[in-house]
């Protein structure tokens, strides 16, 4: 019996995904990728050779049944094929457009190995775009598991409602448990909302994922900020939970330390993305929240929240410098993000660094002033480290700068968490396999155990945590 | 949503509402903000509490109706809601110990000194309370700042309530005739923090000053609301909001502050003409129902 169930589409590049042209795209917040048409998308999975290792399972960490997916895809079988995906990774929709799917599943895909790897992530994306589109969303998710009965009635509070949060709030739900989500500010999602821009992952998306999740029982708090509202242990001695799940991420900005980065018009890129993402400050005076755009904007850092705070000052009207003390080589953001980027009109200016912010009388920034940078030994990240070549400091004019080279852990859980063991940098300390943390009931997942890292890696955090949750409860 | 209990307008510009937050109301000291959102286009305003009330599970916040948001607040009234309510943010003003205090309140942050005098009191420290306002007409928790200090001056630019003049005068009487401050508190425009934070410094008196810088979030996030303090910025909303006053820079404070001058007085205009228009719409639905009631 053949190995394929279909006739496997010999192309060796991705079907290509239809995107908005670069210089309409520029001058809105339009989704750029549009998505597979079902024709594409069966295309695309015939090109999966449904080779009997598959490795890209090895490489998605919330275990995505990939192949199985794909195999259902190819024969226009949608519903199956969300079934199969919805059951493993709570955020699909998510998942298929923000992954950095090259480093993960289509990183170690046969096909890779001579031409283009099969387009997982799009094909991802299609089929909860697809379920989404159809109404068939809420109805494979309740089916997919049966509640357990030494879970139902426990009570779990998961604090913060980024993607580590969702993914350990539905794992929990689908068992049985009583979830209720304490979110900080008036809208769920934590990065997803307010930090990943509208042009690569739309809000309704991630508004539909958390009804989904509210469909499912979960309930959601907002403006409650835990450490203030209410602490770790009131929660549990006082409102009855019997555990507790921390996914805080990574919300503190760092800054550069360099002179100048007070002057107005400097600001971090968290500022820039929540302005604009969470408040909506593109849309103003239709909605109240203000936001600035120079004319000549130099952005900091080689990120991916360094891309988006290039391309969101880009769609407010500024011409837009990254500025990169590596080389493009050694530039952490995700290529398909650097390359929308560049098609859009953003400049690299690599291997230099901001030294120092130059404002005027009235305390606004004026320019930035750089020095530039050449690679020497490798340093503890493997990359080459950057040292900066004497005398070559030059002023890049600008009336904008945003600041995005990393963020930190909120101390707050940490200060107001007796019992709660964290780094010297705020990290809390939690088993990787369970989540568990050195306070008993308490379990922690995400950037905020391991610093600012990806959407999917929270997930899986998030998805492992509710397993060690569920265990704890069990044996309590 | 969280509903307005009460409103009253304590002067041509300044509003005090009562919003029901139990659990905010439970937890929320002196000192510390919450964050409101009026509606779904709203943007997140931070405002210092004025007074909690645990039992009754009521927030009073006082605002003063200068930019858009705060335009659109006062229209509001009892039985109407808000969307968001957040709070508590910030760290509560550090009293504890503090035997002798003077407390200063500039304008609308009389509203935020006022907590601050009466826990000071209720404690047993011995208050004097500095109050300073444009001209009379806008002076402000005039009777609950004397029942809570045992000495109270109120100053005015114009000298309308016979006392001309700025804050830092009578401080600096104070100070100078042996009033051994261990902690002087300012709340109210930088300017005036500044120059109470120039009075006391060669005194080397403690001086606490309440920081409202332009916030996002409110939780640690956006950087929006940085302060220099001494060689470093700090986030008023998760380090502050008070900073010691001998630290702060205050210029640098009042740069950051108008950063958002230009749209800000763009919304305020807009916020004026639709406000204005709607009241107007109001009084003439108003005037068109009695006169239906009395035909």
């Amino acid at each position: 019996m053949a190995r394929v169930s279909y006739e496997t589409n010999k192309q060796q590049e991705k079907t290509p995904m239809p995107e908005l042209d670069p210089g309409a795209r520029a001058k809105c917040f339009d989704e750029v990728a549009c998505g597979y048409s079902a024709e594409d998308a069966i295309n695309e999975a015939r090109r999966c050779i449904q080779c009997p290792k598959a490795p890209c399972m090895d490489g998605c960490p919330v275990g995505v049944p990939i192949p199985q997916f794909i195999e259902q895809v190819a024969h226009g079988n949608f519903a199956e094929a969300y079934a199969l995906v919805k059951d493993a990774n709570a955020l699909p929709a998510i998942c298929g457009r923000v992954c950095p799917q090259e480093t993960q599943c289509e990183g170690v895909c046969t096909r890779s190995r001579k031409g283009e790897p099969v387009g997982i992530g799009r094909l991802e994306r299609f089929v909860a775009d697809w379920a989404m589109e159809n109404g068939v969303a809420s109805d494979s998710a309740d089916a997919a598991q049966q509640p357990e009965k030494d879970l139902v009635g426990k009570r779990v509070a998961i604090v913060g409602s980024g993607p580590a949060s969702l993914t350990c709030a539905g794992e929990l739900a689908k068992r049985g448990c009583a979830v209720r989500v304490f979110e900080a500010l008036h809208k769920a999602g934590g990065v997803l909302t307010y930090g990943i821009p509208e042009f690569r992952l739309p809000k309704d998306l991630v508004e539909s994922e958390v009804s989904q999740l509210a469909e499912q029982g979960v309930e959601f708090e907002m403006n409650a900020l835990v450490g203030k509202l209410y602490s770790i242990d009131e929660l549990m001695d006082e409102r009855g939970f019997d555990a507790v799940f921390v996914g805080t991420g990574a919300g503190l900005p760092s800054y550069l330390g360099i002179e100048g980065e007070g002057f107005n018009g400097v600001m971090t890129a968290n500022e820039l993305l929540t302005r604009v993402n969470l408040m909506k400050g593109y849309l103003f005076p239709d909605y109240d929240t203000p936001v600035y755009a120079g004319k000549k904007c130099v952005v900091s850092g080689g990120g991916n929240v360094a891309m988006d705070a290039a391309r969101t000052a880009l769609r407010l009207g500024a011409e837009v410098h990254v500025v990169y003390r590596r080389s493009m080589e050694e530039m952490p953001a995700r290529a398909e993000e650097i390359h929308h980027a560049q098609e859009e009109g953003v400049i690299f200016d690599l291997l230099c660094n901001p030294v120092r912010v130059i404002g005027n009388e009235d305390g606004w920034v004026t320019g930035v002033e750089c020095i530039r940078m050449e690679l020497g030994e490798p340093d503890a990240s493997g990359r080459r480290r950057p040292v900066p070549v004497e005398g070559s400091e030059y002023v890049i004019d600008a009336d904008m700068m945003v600041i995005a080279i990393g963020s930190k852990t909120n101390p707050l859980i940490a200060q107001t968490t007796p019992g709660l063991e964290v780094t010297s940098r705020n990290l809390v300390i939690a088993d990787e396999e369970t989540g568990a943390t050195s306070k008993p009931g308490v379990f922690a997942g995400g950037d905020t155990v391991i610093g600012a890292a990806t959407v999917i890696l929270a997930m899986g955090a998030g998805k492992r945590a509710a397993a060690g949750i569920a265990q704890y409860l069990l044996e309590k | 949503m969280y509903p307005i209990e009460q409103v009253e307008q304590l002067n041509a510009e300044v509003t005090r509402m009562v919003v029901r937050a139990p659990e905010i109301a439970k937890k929320i000291k002196p000192g510390q903000f919450i964050m409101l959102r009026i509606d779904e286009h709203g943007e997140r305003i931070p405002l210092t509490m004025n007074e909690t009330d645990p039992d009754a599970g009521t927030v009073t916040i006082v605002f003063q109706a200068v930019g858009a948001t705060t335009i659109h607040l006062a229209t509001l009234r009892a039985g109407d809601s808000l969307l968001d309510f957040a709070g508590p943010f910030g760290n509560p003003t550090e009293l504890e110990g503090v035997k002798r205090a003077c407390v200063i309140g500039g304008g609308l942050g009389t509203a935020i000194a006022y907590p601050q005098a009466k826990w000071l009191h209720d404690q047993g420290c011995e208050v004097d309370v500095i109050t300073g306002f444009r001209n009379k007409d806008l002076i402000l928790f005039e009777d609950e700042l004397a029942a809570c200090s045992s000495w109270h001056m109120v100053m005015t630019d114009d000298g309308s309530n016979g006392n001309k003049g700025v804050v830092t005068a009578p401080l600096q009487e104070r100070i100078e005739s042996g009033a051994n401050y261990d902690l002087v508190l300012a709340v109210g425009p930088v300017i005036m923090m500044k120059f109470v934070a120039l009075t006391t410094k060669p005194h080397g008196i403690k001086t606490l000053v309440s920081m409202n810088p332009i916030m996002i979030d409110g939780t640690g996030m956006c950087g929006g609301c940085r302060v220099k303090v001494g060689d470093e910025y700090k986030h008023a909303c998760v380090d502050g909001p008070d900073f010691d006053g001998h630290l702060v820079d205050f210029d640098d404070a009042m740069h950051r502050g108008v950063m958002y001058r230009d749209f800000e007085a763009a919304a305020r205009d807009a916020a004026k003409g639709k406000y204005a228009s709607e009241a107007r719409d109001c009084d003439a639905a108003a005037a068109a129902s009695s006169e239906q009631k009395e035909a």
